[in-house]
């Protein structure tokens, strides 16, 4: 009795002198301090921009600035949903996006097994690294690679390719129909090694017994890849692609900006959500169209993110984001 | 049956012939900006572009060191801020993720999921420009180009995978006896320990500050603020797509009256920002590696 009416008075001393988070602070401060560059940043350039959101529902002035500018409710929106663009847009990025996904669940995965498979591991490693390059360049680098193929007067194409075909040249930058293979083309070169080296460290990971019973059990190369290899690496493959599929209304400005150097002709094929908001942005002084894309586009993306975590943690608890 | 478990001999050669092609695709276009780089103009003018040169021809290269002024400007900006950005960046991550690593800080869990949260939910484009440019005010500043990329949280996450998998507990409760202080701890016992994995979070942010064009695009006007890889994007976008008679940033900047080789010299200038990249790649590509491999393994 005695012992618990003291320890009531002591935490109400401590209480009195220092509040519960205040004290832990205090005595956590280290950890604090280690915090705090970090947690400057991404305030600033992470929450900042979150609360920013708002302004999809005012009209922007400068002279207000973010927070004094005036309420406007949804005409934002409604401006973007008259947008004739805006259903162009999203087919373009959603339909971009899935075969992106489509093409990044198979031919790197392929390649990954051809390359385990490989009797030299030595030139294993150096087609790795080979194909590990393109990653390492911006897409402004790209872009310079893209205009040496396809420039009028000088490109590769125009010059070599198509009179070895006996056929004219094209104008590349004005010719639509030929910009999607060149960007499915373009997001598989540049992103091949990359998730190359990661299925390969997966199928590295596979216990090698596996593969010797099945080979003592009379199982073929190809069968012990069809049983052995592909079961394993398929929850991987899975949940890449579902990942990804909560990131289907983003795309690579970069991939869609700068290697079709911002030509207005191919739009009709080029123009993805991202560079939409972008042009929209630079073009329009006001913020109306875009602001209110943008929005969108971060909500449903936060939405979409959530869901696609949500089945991937059903399907394999480890492989979730979080 | 096959004794040591390989494919067939044909099969081996097939694969073979099939990445030699891939490994040409991804070799082939940066061996033509070389190429071109390398060529005479006129040659470049009868011909078209190739790989191995028609007519030799150092002269790009002459041209764009003699009329280096905003390339090395571009130079000084980028190195000043890959420079500035990895150093800091580095810290700041090993930092967060250290705090975050450690069972004994009560708030680790609070803290790791806001930064987590920063990979699923962001202010979109907009929002940011408007942060940036009227709240934050880092219009046209070098900071424009520093602070932004400081901290990501794919790095941090990464990072605090490195100190859970590679520091026993055992050591730090050990210096803690001995009375060595967190910060102590995290820059006598920890960076030491886990040098590799700094090492790896220091290249993805030189790779990522070198690469940066869109800070410069978003948030700089003034010329002199102008990155390589802005610099490039500036001098790509003065290039005739269809035809062959513009006038490019490179020749309204000479003041001398010499001739541009216009399309060599842009490769040139290519070659230029690509160059330390290149020469860098086999370290760059063992660390990427390392840490890719690394950050997969969840903790």
């Amino acid at each position: 009795m005695s012992i618990f009416g003291k320890t009531v008075r002591k935490n109400k001393e401590a209480g009195f002198v220092r509040h519960g988070f205040l004290k832990d602070i205090n005595k956590n401060k280290e950890f604090f301090l280690l915090l705090l560059p970090g947690l400057l940043c991404i305030f600033c350039f992470n929450y900042l921009p979150m609360g920013g959101l708002v302004i999809a529902f005012k009209r922007l002035n400068y002279a207000d600035g973010v927070l004094g500018s005036p309420w406007v409710g949804l005409s934002n929106f409604k401006l973007l949903f008259r947008s004739p663009d805006l259903l162009l847009v999203t087919r373009n990025t959603i339909l971009y996006n899935l075969v992106f996904i489509a093409f990044g669940a198979t031919i790197p995965v392929a390649l990954a097994i051809m390359m385990s498979q490989l009797r030299s591991k030595k030139m294993g490693r150096v087609y790795n690294s080979v194909m590990f390059f393109p990653y390492f360049l911006s897409w402004v680098v790209v872009s310079y690679v893209v205009y040496t193929l396809l420039q009028y007067d000088y490109g590769v194409f125009n010059r070599m390719l198509l009179p070895f075909f006996g056929k004219s040249p094209v104008n590349w930058y004005n010719e639509p129909k030929y910009w999607p293979f060149f960007l499915v083309f373009l997001n598989l070169w540049k992103s091949m090694g990359y998730s190359c080296v990661m299925y390969y460290a997966a199928i590295m990971g596979i216990d090698e017994e596996l593969f010797e019973a099945a080979a003592i059990d009379g199982a073929g190369k190809f069968r012990q890849v069809m049983t052995i290899t592909v079961p394993s690496i398929t929850p991987i493959i899975i949940m890449l692609a579902i990942l990804n599929i909560g990131k289907i209304f983003h795309s690579d400005f970069g991939l869609f900006f700068q290697t079709t150097m911002d030509s207005g002709a191919l739009l009709p094929v080029t123009n993805v959500v991202d560079t939409f908001i972008f042009r929209s942005m630079r073009n329009s002084g006001d913020m109306g169209i875009s602001s209110a894309a943008s929005f969108f586009q971060s909500v449903v993306g936060f939405v979409l993110v959530l869901t696609a975590n949500r089945i991937v943690k059903r399907i394999d608890e480890s492989s979730a984001l979080m | 049956m096959n004794l040591k478990n390989q494919i067939s001999r044909k099969a081996d050669l097939l694969f073979n012939i099939i990445f030699l092609i891939i490994a040409a695709l991804c070799i082939y276009p940066i061996l033509l900006i070389i190429g071109i780089s390398f060529t005479d103009e006129d040659s470049i003018l009868m011909f078209g572009y190739h790989v191995i040169p028609k007519v030799f021809s150092t002269y790009a290269y002459e041209y764009v060191v003699r009329n280096s002024g905003d390339i090395l400007m571009a130079y000084g900006v980028t190195v000043i801020t890959t420079a500035a950005g990895t150093v800091a960046g580095t810290l700041s991550v090993a930092m967060y993720a250290y705090a975050i690593s450690r069972s004994g800080f009560k708030y680790r869990k609070l803290f790791t999921f806001i930064m987590f949260f920063t990979m699923l939910f962001n202010g979109g484009m907009v929002s940011w420009y408007m942060i940036c440019s009227q709240v934050l005010h880092l219009q046209n500043t070098i900071w424009a180009l520093i602070l932004p990329m400081l901290t990501s949280a794919w790095n941090v996450m990464i990072m605090r995978t490195f100190f859970t998998t590679t520091i026993p507990e055992a050591v730090i409760e050990s210096a803690k006896l001995d009375g060595a202080s967190e910060l102590k701890i995290f820059l006598r016992i920890v960076i030491p320990l886990t040098v590799p994995g700094i090492a790896t979070i220091a290249l993805f942010n030189t790779l990522s500050y070198w690469n940066d064009w869109w800070n410069a695009l978003m948030l700089t006007t003034k010329p002199e603020l102008s990155n390589l890889q802005y610099y490039l994007y500036k001098v790509i976008n003065t290039m005739n797509i269809s035809s062959s008679s513009s006038v490019g940033v490179l020749a309204q900047n000479s003041m001398t009256h010499e001739t541009m080789p216009k399309e060599s010299a842009r490769m040139a200038i290519c070659m230029l920002a690509i160059g330390p990249i290149i020469l860098a790649y086999p370290f760059f590509q063992k660390y990427f590696v390392k840490g890719l491999t690394v950050g997969a393994v969840k903790g």
